[in-house]
This record gives C-alpha cells, sequence and structure tokens, in this order.
C-alpha cells in the first residue's frame, strides 16, 4: 500500500517540476525544479528496485550534471525579457513539430512488438533479484557479457574529455607560473657572483 | 523486493520528517509573527553589504573546463563500483575488462595533464 502511494507521490513530484523546468521563467530556477526532478526519478527507481542506478542518478546527474546545467545557464548571459520575445511568433511552429513528434511516437508505439523469445533470452543472462542484490547483479553483467559496450563507453569518456579541452582550453600568454625544473636547474655559477669591492670603491 | 524497500523506509520516514520539520519552521514564522516591513528591516544589515552588481555575471569557461572533467572522472568511478562489489565472480576477464576501461580513461587523463588543462595559471 505504502509502496503504491510513494510511487504516485514520486511521480506526481517528477511530472510536475518537469512541468515548472519548462515553464518557470527564471533559467535558474529551471535548473532547481531539475534537480528535484532528478531525485523523484531516483526514488522511482529505487521503488523498481533498481538501487544502483537511484544512487548513479543523484550522484552523477545532481552532484554534477546540474551543476554544468547551472555552468551553461550563467554562460550564456540571457537576458530574461528578450528570451520571452517572439513567443507567440514561434508558437505555431513549436507546436506543429511538437504534434508532429507526438505522432511519430504513436506510431513507433503502435508498431512495437516484442519478439517472441525476448523475454526469455533476457531472463537467461539476468541473475535472481531475489538472491543477490541489485549492484551485485549489474557488475556480473556489465563487465563480462557486456564488456564491449562497457568499453565503448570508456572510449565515449575519453572522447568527451579529449573534446572539452580541444573547445575551451586555451594557453593565455604572459601569464608568470612556477616552472619547478628551470628553478632546479640553476646553479650557484649561473645566479651568484661574487665582486671584491675595495672600501670606499663601490660597484 | 519488499525486503529491499523496507530497508529504505526509515529514509522514507526521515524524509518526511524532513519535510514537515522544514513547512513548520518557515509557515510558522509567517503565521505567528506579525508582518510588517519597512525600509530598514528588509535591507541587507550588520554582515552584509549592499549588492555591488547583479550576480549573473559572465564568467570565465575555466570553470566550466573543471566541471566537465569532474563529470568524466565521477562517471569512471561510478562504474567501479559494481565492478567492486562483483569482483569476486566476474574472474579474469572482469579484471582485465577495467583495467583497459582504467587505460584508457589514463590516456586522456595524461593528455589533460600535458596539455595543461589541470593548471590554473
Amino acid at each position: 500500500m505504502i509502496e503504491g502511494l510513494v510511487f504516485y507521490l514520486f511521480a506526481a513530484i517528477t511530472v510536475a517540476s518537469g512541468v515548472m523546468v519548462v515553464s518557470s521563467r527564471n533559467p535558474v530556477y529551471s535548473v532547481l525544479w531539475l534537480i528535484l526532478a532528478f531525485f523523484n526519478a531516483a526514488g522511482l527507481f529505487l521503488l523498481l528496485g533498481a538501487e544502483f542506478l537511484a544512487m548513479v542518478l543523484v550522484i552523477v546527474y545532481v552532484g554534477a550534471v546540474a551543476v554544468l546545467f547551472l555552468f551553461v545557464v550563467m554562460l550564456l548571459d540571457i537576458n530574461y525579457l528578450r528570451l520571452r520575445e517572439g513567443f507567440m511568433q514561434y508558437l505555431p511552429v513549436g507546436a506543429l513539430i511538437g504534434l508532429i513528434l507526438v505522432v511519430e511516437l504513436l506510431m513507433v508505439y503502435g508498431g512495437w512488438k516484442f519478439a517472441d523469445d525476448a523475454p526469455l533470452s533476457v531472463a537467461s543472462r539476468t541473475p535472481d533479484p531475489t538472491a543477490i542484490s541489485n549492484t551485485d547483479a549489474l557488475g556480473r553483467l556489465l563487465y563480462t557479457d557486456y564488456a564491449f559496450l562497457f568499453q565503448a563507453a570508456g572510449l565515449v569518456l575519453l572522447v568527451a574529455m579529449v573534446g572539452t579541452i580541444m573547445l575551451t582550453h586555451r594557453t593565455r600568454t604572459g601569464v608568470r607560473k612556477q616552472v619547478i625544473a628551470k628553478q632546479n636547474a640553476r646553479t650557484k655559477e649561473s645566479s651568484v657572483e661574487i665582486v671584491k669591492v675595495t672600501s670606499g670603491g663601490g660597484i | 523486493m519488499d525486503a529491499l524497500l523496507l530497508e529504505y523506509l526509515p529514509i522514507l520516514v526521515f524524509l518526511a520528517i524532513a519535510i514537515v520539520v522544514a513547512i513548520v519552521c518557515i509557515g510558522g514564522s509567517y503565521l505567528v509573527v506579525k508582518q510588517k516591513p519597512d525600509l530598514e528591516k528588509t535591507s541587507a544589515y550588520e554582515c552584509g553589504f549592499d549588492a555591488f552588481e547583479d550576480a549573473r555575471v559572465k564568467f570565465d569557461v575555466r570553470y566550466y573546463l573543471v566541471a566537465i572533467l569532474f563529470i568524466i572522472f565521477d562517471l569512471e568511478v561510478a562504474f567501479l563500483f559494481p565492478w567492486a562489489v562483483s569482483f569476486g565472480k566476474i574472474g579474469l576477464f572482469g579484471f582485465w575488462s577495467m583495467v583497459v576501461f582504467l587505460g584508457v580513461l589514463t590516456i586522456g587523463f595524461i593528455y589533460e595533464w600535458r596539455k595543461g588543462a589541470l593548471e590554473w595559471e
């Protein structure tokens, strides 16, 4: 009973905060609503028994991706009034595209059919959820049966890393910074000079 | 499955109490206290300055670079958890699978180190 109640609570808050993400005037508030949606989606995952996904959703999405969204919102330097300008003008086109997407999704959903042996072939690989924990079950599949996809994920991360550095990193000129190798390479001969000074003569 | 959810029941109770306490604290101060704001009461006082400018200023893209590199390594660490939990069962193949994964990301790490993306200047 509680399970059903909690499901509807989480689902309702997820949908409501999703609506608020789209409709709130300030993009920063949108990101905060998005964080609420993430938390509640994590709750829904938990109700499904997907513990690991729930925790990763909180750690990765709330902890990192939401921060990144905030950065993007701040970087863009949006004028709120200008943002709302032309809303009515673009409404018909946007509504049309939305409608087309909905129709397409319905067509895909209508034509969707599982292969007859699909549940069996999935079940044969999945460990018994009552016997071992969710994280353990994931680990047993991910690194052996799905090793190729796992390595592909690693390569995607590598591409993301290289891409960000290429796009955003630039070396600044005129910055003085410590070069330890240079410091260590200095010798007494190159930096200290002993001068005989006659008294009263100066250098 | 029910046993699993039962383990999370204390968190749910905690969440409910936290929400109630938050509502009581903020809502109570609205209900009980007489609201009579004036210019002096609502201004920043004692420990605060008046705001110099809008909080939304453009800032350097370098912060973004740090955040995105953080996400990538965050994901890398997230992959380590199930691996560690199921370490005894996945055998030598699973072990080397993770080593290759870490190796690929180490290449990226060396790349960003040599490029100087980790330096602040």
